[in-house]
């Protein structure tokens, strides 16, 4: 079980994460993209970007960072290897751009009960260096109780 | 701008289906991109100690492949300004033959004034649909 009284609990910011062009182009050819934007600088300028930009779940990357300090305290009592992704949503106010400097800072939406399992909504937002909000990362996770 | 003429879309319609094969090689590649080395899906007895039918394709990746079929049709993959899915099955990868993922994307929901559109992605899996509520809307 979740300790439901980390409902509503803020996490500090992470460090600073760099988006580099090489790997966007990385997660891009993972998840099977063929978007010119995600691989080509000429193309994702023609297109007024400063440089190619991210699919639209690679700010997954930068949630889990936050997620690993909330799996990594003790007082939220997550036993991740009971840990399914239960659902995911992106909201972008701009897409990622390679050359941004990004931090997250995670809010416990909420913490529910359902049976034996718990359900925990995390609230994710992404920051570029200016403190522009950049992406809203909500991920849910079902943490399987004993049968 | 875009090449889309939102006047003449229509509910239902088909923007795009595309078939995505899953491989293990797919599994780690997504897994060393995305930092998400959970050996469940890369490891067959790690996968069979938990219980699992078989190494499971990373939620994240079908996630990520699905949305492809958005980004294809609107033709840039900025244009997702929101996108959502439920995961409600597992992607089993068989060692040899893969798993083959067929996403079909349909406008969902016409948003005339903000000139966004939502589109409805299926992803199927061995004759069954592997995410639910999976919405992508696209600003175009």
């Amino acid at each position: 079980m979740v300790n439901p009284n980390v409902q509503g609990k803020k996490y500090p910011a992470t460090d600073p994460y760099l988006v580099g062009r090489e790997k966007i182009r990385e997660f891009a050819h993972a998840v099977k993209s063929t978007n010119a934007m995600n691989l080509d600088v000429f193309a994702a300028q023609a297109a007024g970007y400063t440089d190619v930009i991210a699919p639209p779940t690679f700010a997954v990357v930068i949630q889990e960072r936050s997620l690993a300090t909330v799996l990594g305290d003790p007082a939220a009592e997550i036993d991740f290897s009971r840990v399914v992704h239960g659902d995911q949503r992106f909201i972008h106010a701009r897409p990622i751009v390679a050359g941004d400097e990004l931090v997250s800072e995670l809010e416990v939406a909420s913490v529910k009960s359902l049976g034996a399992h718990s359900m925990v909504t995390f609230e994710t937002k992404i920051f570029d260096s200016s403190k522009e909000l950049v992406c809203t990362a909500i991920s849910t996770l079902v943490v399987r109780g004993d049968e | 701008m875009s090449h889309i003429n939102l006047a003449s879309l229509e509910i239902g319609q088909v923007v795009g289906s595309t078939e995505f094969l899953l491989t293990r090689d797919s599994l780690v590649r997504y897994a060393g991109a995305s930092g998400d080395f959970n050996q469940i899906h890369y490891r067959d007895d790690v996968a069979a100690a938990v219980g699992l039918p078989g190494v499971l394709a990373h939620g994240m990746l079908t996630m990520g492949a699905a949305v492809q079929v958005a980004v294809d049709w609107v033709g840039n993959a900025g244009a997702v300004v929101d996108y959502q899915v439920r995961f409600t099955k597992p992607v089993v990868v068989d060692p040899v033959d893969g798993a083959v993922l067929v996403v079909t994307g349909k406008v969902g929901e016409i948003d005339a004034e903000n000139k966004i559109v939502r589109v409805d992605l299926e992803a199927v899996f061995a004759d069954t649909k592997v995410l639910g509520k999976a919405q992508a809307r696209v600003q175009l």
